[in-house]
C-alpha cells in the first residue's frame, strides 16, 4: 500500500459530513465521565445533559438541512448524505429526545441505573443515523449491529424483571438469525458480482451503485435473487414484517416502555429508510422480484397484525402488533415506491405521523406504568378519561391518528400511501390494506373504550397501579405531541414539498 | 349582494370550530355555553343568508361563493375548495336548521359532563357543513368523517341501552362504508388523470375523455357500496336502528337527519355524473334492493317494532328506500326529488327523535307497550308528534310530500312495479306511523306508565324544547307549501351538471309548482 492511495483514501473521509454523529459519539461519552465526577448527582444530572445536548445536535442538523455534502458520497462511497437521509436524521433525533423524556418517567419508578440506559440511547440513535444514510454493505452491516447489540442490552434493561429478561433473550436469539440472514444475502450478493465470468463484474460489489450496475447486466441471476431475497429478510426482521414478526409482542411487552418506543418507532423507521434505499438504489433492475415479494409480505404482514392484535389484553403487546399492521401499509408503500412518484414521500409522511401519534400514545403508557413495567392491561384504563382527563384526551388523539381517522395525521399518511399503491397499480393489496383499516378501528376503539366509556367498570383502589402525576414538562411534550398531530392533520402543508420528492 | 365581511361557507365551518376549540382549552362552563349558541347560531344564519342571495350571486359552474384555500397540498391537486351549487344549498340550509334546533335541545339538556357534549356537536355542526360546502372531493370526505367520529363517541358515553355496542358497530361499519367509497375516490382521482380532486375539474376531464365502460361499472359498484353502507342501504342498514336507538337525542338528530345524507349527497354530486355508465349497470340492483329490501322488508319489520326510538330508526332506513330508488331511475326528476325527500326526511326525522326523547322523559321507557294516554296531559307534545308522524308519511303540506311524490313520478318510467311497490310503502309507513302515534298518546295509559305518572306526574312540553320543535316544524311547513323556494336551486344545479345524468322522455325539470 503507497502513501498516495493512503492520501485518496484519507481525502475521502469527510469527518464533517458526519458532526451529528459524531457529537452524539462525544456526548454519550461524557456522560459516563459525568458518572465518574459527580456519582451522587448524576442521576437527575445526566438526563438533562443527554437532552440538551440532542437539542443541540437536532438544532445543527436543521439548521444545516441543506448540507454542502447533500447527493455525494463520502468516505468513499460508503455513506451518501440526502434530504432523505437528512430527514430521517431529524426523525431518529426526534424519537432519542422523546425516548430520552419518556426514560426519566419509567426510570424513576424502578431500581435501575440510569446513565447506561441514556448513554446506549446515544449510541443506537448514532448507529441509526448512519444507517439510514449507508451506502455500501458493510456500512449498512456495521451501523446494524452496533444498533441492534445496543438494543439487546436496553431491551433486557430491567434485570430483575423476568418478562424483560426473556424479552432480552428471544430478541438476541431471533435477531441473531436474523443477522445471519442479512450477512448470507450480502456474501451471495458480493459473491456472484465479483465472478469474472459475469457481465459487469465489480470488485466493490458493496457498493449499492457497482451493484445496481451488475445487477442490470444480469437481469435474471439466480444466485443474486436469492441473496436480494435474503438482504430483504433480514430487513423485514428489524421493520417486524410477516414472517419475521414473531418476536414483536413477547419482546415489546418486555421491554421497557421507553425501549419498546424507541423499538417501534426509530428502529422501525430506520428499517424503511434502509429498505427504500435497497429497492431505489441497490436493486432497481429486480423489481420484478422485489415487487411481488414486498407486496406479498405486505399483505400478509397488514392482515397479520391486525387479526393478531384484536385479541390482546396487554397494551404493550397490543400496541406492538398494530405497529406489525403499520409496518405492512409503510411496505405497501415501499412496494409502490419504483413506481409512483408520490411514494417515497408519502412513507416520510406516514413515519412522522406514526412518530408523534406513537410517542403520545406511549407517553401516556409510561405514566400509568406501575412497578412491574410488562403489566400493562386494558383494563387500567378503566375511567382514565374521568380521573385524568388530560392524559385521556391525549390518548384518544394518538389513538386516533394510529387508526387513521380524519382529521388527523395518520389519516393524511395512510391517504397518500394509499394513492400512490393505487397508483401503481396494486388494486388487490389496497382492498386487503382497507380492510385492516376497518378492522384496526376495533382494537383502537377498544382502547378508547375502555379509557371512555367504561367509567363504572373503574377497578378498586389499590387493584391497578395509580398513575403517576404528570410533569409539566412532559405535560407540555405531550400537549405538543397531540397537537401536531391534529395541526398536521388539517394543513399538511409545511411537508408537502416532501410529496414531490 | 350586500358586501359580506368574510365567505359565508368559510364562516359556517369555522365558527363552530372555533367555538369548539375554546371551550377544548378550558373556558368555564357558563361561558361555554353563552359562546355555545353563537357556535350554532353562526352556520344557520350564514346558510340562511346563502339561500337569500343564492339566485342573484355570481356563479360559476353552477357555484355560488367559490373560494379556495390551501393547505399545502397543491401538488397533488387537493385544496380546500369551497362553493354551494343549487344541489348543494338544499343540504346546506338543511344542516344549519337541524344543527342548530338540535344545538338548542342540547343546550337545555341536563347530560352529564355538557361541556364536552356540547363541544362534540360543535364538531359535528362543523363537519356537517363543511360537507355540503365542498367542492374538493378530498373535502368532502375528510369534513364527513369530521362529523362522524364525535357521533361515535356521542353514542358511547352517552348512549343509552347496549351503547358500547351500538357504539362498536356503528364505527366498524360506517368505517367499512367510509374507506370503500374512499378507494373508489382515490381510483377516479388516478384513472381520470386530472391531478385533482376538485369537482369542477374533474367534471371538466371526465366530460373531455370519459373512463372505459368497464371501469365505471367497476367503479360505480364500489361506490355505490361504499356510500350506500353510510346511507343504510339493504342489507348494510343494521347499524342504524341499533346505533340510533342507543344515540343521545341531539347526535341521533344530526346523523339521521343531516350526515346521513352524506351518501346520497355524494352519489348525486360526484358518482352519478363522473361515472355516467354506471348507472346503467347498476340500476336495476339498487332498485331491487332499495325496493324490496328498503322499503318492503324494513318497513314490515318497522310495523314489529315494540321500541320507540328503533321504531324511528327503522323507518329512517325505510326512507332511504325511496330515496334510492329515486336515484335508481337516473332522471333528472328522479334525482330531483331525492333531493327534495332528502331535507324533507331530514328535518322530519331529527324532529321525530327530538320528540322521542321528550316522550322518554315522561314515560321513562321507549318501549311503547308502557306507555298510552300521555296525550291529556301533554297536548302540543301530542300534536308535534302527530305532526311530525305526518310529515314523515308524507302527507301534503309538508316537504316530504314533494320528494316522494317527484320520485313516484319519475319511477313511473323506470318501473310501474317499483312504483306500485313504493306507493305501497306509503301504507306500510302510514301504519306504524300511526299506530306509534296512538300507542303512547291515545287510548287509556298502560299499567306502568299510570304507574310512573304517580310519581312524577307528565308536563307538557317546555320552552325550550318547544322552540327546536317548532323550527323544525316551520322548516317543513314553509318547503312543503312553498317547494319552489328549494326546487328551483335544485333545477338549477341538475341542469348544470345533467349532461351525463341521462333524461327519461318525461323529464322536464323538478317542480312541482
Amino acid at each position: 500500500m503507497d502513501l498516495s492511495l493512503l492520501q485518496h483514501l484519507a481525502a475521502g473521509n469527510t469527518w464533517g459530513a458526519i458532526r451529528p454523529e459524531l457529537a452524539l459519539g462525544c456526548l454519550a461519552l461524557g456522560l459516563l465521565v459525568l458518572d465518574l465526577l459527580f456519582p451522587k448527582r448524576a442521576g437527575g444530572l445526566v438526563a438533562c445533559v443527554s437532552l440538551a445536548g440532542q437539542l443541540a445536535v437536532l438544532a445543527d442538523v436543521l439548521c444545516h438541512f441543506h448540507s454542502v455534502w447533500l447527493n455525494q458520497d463520502t468516505f468513499n462511497g460508503l455513506l451518501h448524505p440526502s434530504l432523505a437521509g437528512q430527514a430521517m436524521r431529524v426523525f431518529l433525533l426526534l424519537s432519542s429526545i422523546l425516548v430520552v423524556l419518556l426514560a426519566r418517567v419509567t426510570l424513576a419508578k424502578h431500581p435501575a441505573p440510569r446513565i447506561e440506559f441514556y448513554h446506549i440511547v446515544l449510541v443506537v440513535t448514532a448507529a441509526l443515523m448512519l444507517l439510514v444514510q449507508s451506502n455500501h454493505f458493510v456500512m449498512l452491516f456495521l451501523a446494524l449491529e452496533t444498533v441492534t447489540v445496543g438494543f439487546y442490552i436496553l431491551v433486557s434493561y430491567f434485570r430483575t424483571s423476568t418478562a424483560s429478561l426473556e424479552a432480552g433473550l428471544k430478541y438476541l436469539i431471533l435477531g441473531a438469525l436474523s443477522s445471519a440472514l442479512l450477512l448470507f444475502g450480502i456474501a451471495i450478493l458480493y459473491g456472484v458480482a465479483g465472478n469474472p465470468f459475469l457481465p459487469g463484474h465489480s470488485a466493490d460489489a458493496m457498493r449499492y451503485a457497482e451493484l445496481a450496475q451488475f445487477l442490470t447486466l444480469n437481469p435474471h441471476n439466480f444466485l443474486a435473487s436469492v441473496g436480494i431475497v435474503l438482504v430483504l429478510a433480514g430487513v423485514a426482521f428489524k421493520v417486524g414484517a410477516f414472517p419475521f414478526q414473531i418476536w414483536i409482542p413477547d419482546v415489546y411487552q418486555g421491554a421497557p416502555t421507553p425501549v419498546t418506543a424507541f423499538l417501534a418507532v426509530a428502529s422501525k423507521g430506520a428499517g424503511f429508510a434502509v429498505l427504500l434505499g435497497l429497492v431505489l438504489r441497490a436493486f432497481p433492475s429486480y423489481g420484478w422480484l422485489v415487487t411481488p415479494v414486498i407486496t406479498a409480505m405486505a399483505v400478509a404482514t397488514i392482515l397479520f397484525g391486525n387479526l393478531a392484535a384484536l385479541t390482546q389484553h396487554n397494551v404493550k403487546r397490543l400496541i406492538g402488533l398494530s405497529g406489525v399492521s403499520h409496518a405492512g401499509f409503510l411496505l405497501l408503500g415501499v412496494a409502490a415506491a419504483p413506481y409512483a412518484p408520490l411514494a417515497v414521500g408519502a412513507i416520510y409522511f406516514y413515519l412522522l405521523a406514526y412518530l408523534i401519534a406513537s410517542f403520545t400514545v406511549f407517553g401516556v403508557m409510561a405514566h400509568l406504568a406501575g412497578p412491574e413495567d410488562s403489566d400493562q392491561e386494558l383494563e387500567h384504563y378503566a375511567g382514565l378519561a374521568k380521573d385524568h382527563p388530560f392524559l385521556g384526551a391525549v390518548l384518544a388523539i394518538g389513538l386516533g391518528s394510529l387508526a387513521g381517522i380524519p382529521p388527523l395525521a395518520g389519516f393524511m399518511g395512510k391517504f397518500f400511501v394509499f394513492v400512490a399503491a393505487y397508483q401503481a397499480g396494486m388494486h388487490g393489496a389496497l382492498v386487503v390494506a382497507i380492510a385492516g383499516v376497518v378492522v384496526s378501528i376495533y382494537y383502537y376503539f377498544g382502547w378508547i373504550k375502555a379509557a371512555y366509556f367504561e367509567a363504572w367498570k373503574a377497578p378498586a383502589a389499590g387493584s391497578v397501579p395509580v398513575p403517576t402525576p404528570v410533569g409539566k414538562l412532559f405535560g407540555l411534550v405531550l400537549g405538543v405531541l397531540a397537537l401536531g398531530s391534529i395541526v398536521l392533520g388539517f394543513y399538511p402543508g409545511p411537508l408537502g414539498h416532501w410529496l414531490q420528492w | 349582494m350586500p358586501p359580506f365581511p368574510c365567505n359565508p361557507l368559510l364562516l359556517a365551518i369555522a365558527a363552530p370550530l372555533a367555538v369548539a376549540l375554546a371551550i377544548g382549552l378550558g373556558l368555564p362552563k357558563r361561558w361555554s355555553l353563552r359562546l355555545a349558541y353563537l357556535g350554532f347560531a353562526a352556520p344557520l344564519l350564514c346558510a340562511l343568508h346563502v339561500w337569500w342571495h343564492f339566485n342573484n350571486a355570481p356563479k360559476a359552474f353552477g357555484y355560488a361563493y367559490l373560494a379556495s384555500y390551501s393547505t399545502g397540498l397543491d401538488g397533488l391537486g387537493i385544496g380546500l375548495k369551497l362553493g354551494v351549487n343549487g344541489i348543494a344549498l338544499p343540504l346546506f340550509v338543511l344542516a344549519g336548521v337541524v344543527g342548530f334546533a338540535a344545538g338548542l335541545y342540547a343546550l337545555q339538556s341536563t347530560a352529564e359532563r355538557l361541556k364536552l357534549y356540547v363541544m362534540l356537536l360543535l364538531v359535528m355542526q362543523a363537519g356537517l357543513m363543511g360537507v355540503f360546502a365542498s367542492v374538493d372531493v378530498f373535502f368532502l370526505y375528510f369534513f364527513h368523517e369530521l362529523a362522524l367520529i364525535p357521533t361515535f363517541i356521542m353514542v358511547g358515553i352517552w348512549g343509552g341501552r347496549d351503547r358500547n355496542y351500538a357504539a362498536m358497530t356503528m364505527t366498524i361499519y360506517l368505517t367499512l362504508g367510509a374507506m370503500l367509497s374512499l378507494l373508489g375516490l382515490i381510483a377516479i382521482y388516478v384513472k381520470s388523470g386530472a391531478h385533482s380532486f376538485d369537482l369542477i375539474a374533474l367534471r371538466a376531464t371526465l366530460a373531455d375523455r370519459p373512463l372505459a365502460v368497464v371501469a365505471q361499472h367497476h367503479l360505480f359498484g364500489l361506490l355505490l357500496f361504499g356510500f350506500g353502507v353510510l346511507v343504510s342501504l339493504w342489507p348494510l342498514h343494521s347499524w342504524a336502528p341499533l346505533g340510533y336507538g342507543a344515540a343521545p337525542s341531539s347526535a341521533a338528530m344530526l346523523h339521521a337527519g343531516v350526515l346521513k345524507k352524506f351518501g346520497l349527497y355524494a352519489l348525486i354530486q360526484v358518482v352519478l355524473p363522473l361515472l355516467p355508465a354506471g348507472l346503467g349497470a347498476w340500476g336495476h340492483t339498487l332498485a331491487l334492493l332499495a325496493g324490496f329490501g328498503n322499503v318492503l322488508i324494513i318497513g314490515l319489520v318497522t310495523i314489529a317494532q315494540r321500541d320507540l326510538k328503533q321504531m324511528i330508526g327503522y323507518s329512517s332506513v325505510m326512507h332511504m328506500g325511496y330515496a334510492f330508488l329515486g336515484l335508481a331511475c337516473g332522471s333528472a326528476l328522479g334525482v330531483g326529488g331525492v333531493v327534495l325527500l332528502m331535507v324533507g326526511h331530514g328535518l322530519s326525522v331529527s324532529l321525530l327523535f327530538l320528540l322521542a326523547t321528550s316522550v322518554h322523559q315522561r314515560t321513562r321507557t321507549f318501549t311503547m307497550a308502557d306507555m298510552g294516554g300521555l296525550g291529556k296531559a301533554a297536548p302540543v307534545l301530542a300534536a308535534f308528534f302527530v305532526a311530525a308522524t305526518f310529515a314523515s308519511i308524507g302527507l301534503p303540506g309538508f316537504a316530504n310530500f314533494w320528494g316522494e311524490l317527484t320520485i313516484f313520478v319519475a319511477l313511473w318510467p323506470f318501473s310501474a312495479g317499483f312504483t306500485i311497490l313504493a306507493v305501497a310503502g306509503v301504507v306500510i309507513s302510514a301504519i306504524y306511523g300511526l299506530r306509534a302515534a296512538a300507542r303512547v298518546f291515545f287510548g287509556p295509559p298502560s299499567e306502568a306508565f299510570a304507574l310512573v305518572a304517580q310519581q312524577h306526574p307528565p308536563t307538557d312540553l317546555s320552552w325550550s324544547e318547544r322552540i327546536p320543535a317548532l323550527i323544525l316544524i316551520a322548516a317543513l311547513l314553509f318547503i312543503g307549501l312553498w317547494p319552489r323556494s328549494i326546487a328551483r336551486p335544485v333545477d338549477a344545479g341538475l341542469a348544470a351538471i345533467a349532461a351525463p345524468i341521462a333524461p327519461t322522455s318525461t323529464a322536464g325539470g323538478v317542480s312541482p309548482l
